[in-house]
C-alpha cells in the first residue's frame, strides 16, 4: 500500500498548486517542498522496509484486478535504489529553487511542472506493465519539455524544439516496441512477458529489444544520439539542468535499459556487446567534445554524456562487479552532478553570464559556492576519498576481471581528461584573480536557501563512499547485484 | 500482411519529413502524421478474423468472435498524449516566430556545436 | 447593401446563425457519449474533445471576445484542475474501501445508466480535464498574440 503514495502524493500536490498556487503568495514554495520532503521520508521508510531482511518483493494490484488484467506495481530492491535517488536530488533542487525563481514570473507554474515531472519519474520506476510506464514516461518528458522552454528566450526556444523532436521521435520507436511485443505476447504485463518468451529465441525478438535499445538510448543521451543534450541543459534554468541532467536521463535511459535487458527478455550476448562498445564511444567522443568549451554549463552537459558511457560499459561487462559498479556511479553522478549545475547557477545568479574567462574574484565572494565546487570537480574526476572515485575503482576493477584490458586503459585515460577540463575550470572560474574589479563590486553570497542545497548535497559526496563498506553494503548494493545478476527471479517472485 | 507494411510505410514517410524538411509547420505536420500511423498500426494489429466490435448489446448474442479490445483502449490514451505534444510544439513554434521573424531552420542556428 | 456597421469582428451572418442553432446540439451529443461510455464506445476523452469543440466553434464564428469575456483563462484553469482534483479522489476513495483505485460503486442492472461501478464518475471527471484544457491551451494560443520587438 506504501508503493501508491509515490505517485498520489506528487499529482496531489499538483493540482492543489494549480487551484492555490496562482491567488495565495508563496504558497507553491512552501507546498512543494513539504510534499517532497514526505516523499524523502517515505523512500527511506520503504529502504529500511525492504533491505533489512531477505529479499521481499512488495507486489500492488491496482484495483484489485489478478495478474494479469490489472496494472501491476512493483517494489523490490532496484526500484528503491531509484527511489532514493530521484527523490532526495528532487528535494534539494526544490529547495534551491527558492530563492532561484524569483527572478521569473509566474513561479506557480514552474513549481507545478516540477512536481509533475517528479511523479511521472516516481511512476516509471514503480510500474510494473508495459504501457502504465509509457503513459508515465509521456507525462515526465512533455514536463521537461516545457521546462526547458521556461524563460522564453531566443536560446530556450530553439533548444527546447530541438529536444521536443528528438524525444518524440524516440518515443514514436518506444511504442512501436510495445505494439509489437504486445502482439507477439498478447499480454502488457512485464512479469508475465518475462515467463512466456524465456526459453524463445526467434529473429523478432532481437528486433524488437533492439528497438527498445535506441528508444532508450535517445533519452539516456548516447553517442550518436546525444546532440539534444548540450543545448538543452545550459539553456534551461539552473535547477532544471540540474534536474535534468542528474535524474531525468537516468531513470527514463538507463533504469529502463537495465530492466528489459536483465529482467524481461531472455540473456542476450550481442546486446551486452552493442551496450559496452556504445559506453566506450560515449566516454571518449564526450569528454573529447568537453575539453574545447568556455561555456560552464555546455561543459557540464558534454561531460555528462562521457559519465553516462562509464555507466553504460559497467552494465555493459555483465559481470556482477560491473553492473554494481555501473548502479553506484549512476547514485554517485546524479549527486555530483547536480551539485556542479547548483553551482553554475548560483555563479549565474551573481554574474549574469555563463563564459568561464569573465568570472572574477569568485573565491573571496562566494567561498561556500567554491567549497561546494572543488568538492564537486574533484568528484567527478575521481579523486580518493569522494565518491567518484570508489565506483570508477569498481568500473575499472570489473573490466580487468573480464580481461577487457583496453577498456580498462581507456576508462583511466578519459578519467585523466576529466581531471584536466575541471582544473581548466577551477582555474578561470572560481580561483582567477584578474583586474576585473568593476565587474565583481557589490556581489555578496548567494541567499541562504541555494547555499543549503549545495553545501548538503557537498556532504553527501564526502561521505557516500562509505557504502563500499562490508556492513553497510547490504543494505544497498549488493541486494541490486542479485535483482539484477539473475534476472529471472523477477517473474518468479511476483508469479507464484 | 499489406495492412501491416502500408502502416510501416507511413511511419517512414513521417520520420522522413521530420529529417530534410525545414519549414518548421512541416516538421510538426511529419510529427503528426507518424504518430498517427502508430496508432494506427497498433489498432490493426488487434484484427481477429471474422471479429465484430467489442460491444455487448441486448441484441446480439455472446458466443460471435470480437476483435480485441485492448488495443483501442490503449490507442485512446495515446491519441491524447500525442495531441498534448503537438499542441506544446505548436506554441513553441508560435513564439519562435514572435523571436525571429521566420519559420525556416536553416536561419535559426544561434547554438552552435 | 447596408454594411453591418455593429460588430465587425468574426465571421458573416449565416455562420453566426447556423452556429447559434448548432452549438447545443453538440454539447448534448458530447454529454451522451461521455455519459454512456460504459455501455457503447466513446469515454472521457472523445466526449471531453466534442464539448469542447462547441467553444472553440462560437470562438472562430464571434471572434474572441465574445468567449473570454464569459470564459476567461483562468476560470478555464481552475475547471481543469476540479477535473483533475475529482479524478483523484475518486481514486483515493477506493482506497478507503480497500484497494487503490477499487471499484466501490457496485454493479446494477446491466445495460442501464447506473451500472459499471466508477466508471462514470471517471467519465466525467475525464471530460473536464481533457475539455478545458484543450480550451485553456487554445486560448493560450490565441491571446497571448504577436507583440513587436524584444
Amino acid at each position: 500500500m506504501i508503493i501508491t503514495f509515490f505517485v498520489i502524493l506528487p499529482l496531489l500536490g499538483v493540482f492543489i498548486n494549480s487551484l492555490l498556487g496562482r491567488f495565495v503568495k508563496n504558497f507553491s514554495e512552501i507546498f512543494i517542498n513539504i510534499v517532497n520532503f514526505l516523499l524523502v521520508v517515505l523512500s527511506f521508510v520503504s529502504l529500511f522496509y525492504i533491505n533489512t531482511s531477505e529479499n521481499i518483493t512488495l507486489v500492488y494490484q491496482v484495483g484489485g484486478w489478478v495478474i494479469p488484467y490489472g496494472i501491476t506495481l512493483v517494489m523490490d530492491s532496484l526500484t528503491v535504489f531509484m527511489l532514493l535517488l530521484v527523490n532526495v536530488v528532487g528535494f534539494f533542487v526544490g529547495i534551491y529553487s527558492i530563492s532561484y525563481m524569483k527572478s521569473y514570473t509566474e513561479s506557480w507554474g514552474f513549481y507545478s511542472l516540477f512536481e509533475l515531472m517528479i511523479a511521472g519519474m516516481n511512476g516509471v520506476i514503480i510500474s510494473g506493465d508495459l504501457f502504465n510506464i509509457f503513459v508515465f514516461l509521456e507525462i515526465a518528458s512533455i514536463s521537461s519539455y516545457a521546462l526547458v522552454a521556461y524563460g522564453i528566450g531566443k536560446d530556450e526556444l530553439e533548444a527546447s524544439f530541438k529536444y521536443i523532436i528528438l524525444g518524440s521521435i524516440s518515443t514514436g520507436l518506444i511504442l512501436l516496441g510495445i505494439v509489437l511485443t504486445y502482439s507477439y505476447t498478447s499480454t502488457l504485463n512485464l512479469a508475465d512477458i518475462a515467463k512466456t518468451i524465456e526459453f524463445d529465441r526467434s529473429f523478432i525478438l532481437k528486433i524488437i529489444l533492439f528497438l527498445f535499445i535506441i528508444g532508450f538510448s535517445v533519452k539516456a543521451a548516447v553517442v550518436p544520439f546525444h546532440w539534444w543534450l548540450p543545448d538543452a541543459h545550459p539553456s534551461a534554468p539552473a535547477p532544471i539542468s540540474a534536474m535534468l541532467s542528474g535524474v531525468l536521463i537516468k531513470t527514463l535511459g538507463i533504469y529502463l535499459i537495465v530492466r528489459f535487458i536483465f529482467n524481461v527478455f531472455p540473456k542476450n550476448q550481442e546486446i551486452l556487446n552493442i551496450i559496452f562498445y556504445l559506453g566506450i564511444l560515449s566516454m571518449i567522443i564526450g569528454v573529447i567534445l568537453a575539453l574545447y568549451q568556455w561555456d560552464y554549463k555546455r561543459l557540464l552537459a558534454y561531460h555528462s554524456i562521457s559519465q553516462v558511457g562509464y555507466m553504460l560499459l559497467g552494465i555493459g561487462l555483465g559481470s556482477p562487479t560491473g553492473i554494481v559498479g555501473g548502479m553506484f556511479h549512476m547514485l554517485n553522478h546524479s549527486i555530483f552532478k547536480s551539485l556542479l549545475f547548483l553551482t553554475s547557477g548560483a555563479l549565474e545568479y551573481n554574474f549574469y553570464t555563463r563564459d568561464l574567462k569573465k568570472y572574477c574574484c569568485v573565491n573571496k565572494i562566494m567561498p561556500n559556492t567554491t567549497f561546494s565546487a572543488v568538492v564537486g570537480s574533484l568528484s567527478i574526476a575521481g579523486v580518493p576519498p569522494f565518491n567518484g572515485f570508489w565506483s570508477k575503482l569498481l568500473i575499472i576493477v570489473a573490466c580487468i576481471e573480464t580481461k577487457n584490458i583496453l577498456a580498462a586503459i581507456v576508462a583511466v585515460a578519459v578519467s585523466v581528461l576529466t581531471l584536466a577540463s575541471f582544473l581548466k575550470v577551477l582555474k578561470y572560474g572560481f580561483y582567477s584573480i584578474e583586474d576585473n574589479t568593476k565587474f565583481s563590486e557589490n556581489k555578496k553570497e548567494v541567499p541562504f536557501p541555494m547555499q543549503f542545497s549545495m553545501l548538503s548535497l557537498a556532504i553527501l559526496c564526502i561521505i557516500l563512499g562509505i557504502l563500499l563498506y562490508p556492513n553497510i553494503n547490504d543494505l544497498l548494493l549488493s541486494k541490486i547485484k542479485s535483482t539484477i545478476y539473475e534476472g529471472s527471479l523477477y517473474y518468479k517472485t511476483i508469479l507464484k | 500482411m499489406l495492412v501491416y507494411v502500408l502502416c510501416l510505410t507511413m511511419f517512414f514517410v513521417g520520420l522522413y519529413g521530420l529529417i530534410t524538411k525545414k519549414n518548421l509547420l512541416k516538421i510538426i505536420i511529419s510529427f503528426i502524421i507518424m504518430d498517427n500511423s502508430l496508432n494506427l498500426f497498433f489498432i490493426v494489429v488487434g484484427y481477429r478474423k471474422d471479429g465484430i466490435f467489442p460491444i455487448f448489446l441486448k441484441t446480439h448474442s455472446t458466443t460471435q468472435p470480437m476483435v480485441d479490445p485492448v488495443p483501442q483502449a490503449l490507442v485512446l490514451t495515446s491519441i491524447v498524449i500525442g495531441l498534448s505534444v503537438t499542441i506544446l510544439m505548436v506554441a513553441i513554434a508560435l513564439r519562435i516566430y514572435e523571436k525571429h521573424k521566420t519559420f525556416d531552420i536553416t536561419e535559426i542556428k544561434n547554438l552552435k556545436g | 447593401m447596408k454594411k453591418n456597421s455593429k460588430n465587425n469582428s468574426g465571421m458573416s451572418l449565416i455562420v453566426k446563425t447556423v452556429t447559434r442553432w448548432t452549438i447545443l446540439l453538440i454539447i448534448l451529443y458530447g454529454l451522451y457519449i461521455t455519459f454512456f461510455g460504459h455501455l457503447g464506445p466513446g469515454g472521457g476523452f472523445a466526449g471531453g474533445v466534442i464539448v469542447v469543440l462547441s467553444f472553440i466553434h462560437i470562438i472562430l464564428a464571434y471572434g474572441k471576445d465574445f468567449v473570454v469575456r464569459r470564459i476567461n483563462e483562468y476560470l478555464a484553469s481552475i475547471l481543469e484542475t476540479t477535473g483533475g482534483l475529482m479524478f483523484l479522489s475518486i481514486a483515493i476513495l477506493g482506497f478507503a474501501t480497500g484497494i487503490f483505485f477499487k471499484d466501490f460503486l457496485g454493479q446494477g442492472k446491466i445495460f442501464s445508466l447506473f451500472s459499471g461501478g466508477i466508471i462514470l464518475p471517471a467519465n466525467v471527471a475525464i471530460m473536464l480535464k481533457v475539455g478545458f484544457g484543450m480550451l485553456s491551451a487554445f486560448l493560450c494560443l490565441i491571446l497571448f498574440s504577436l507583440h513587436k520587438g524584444e
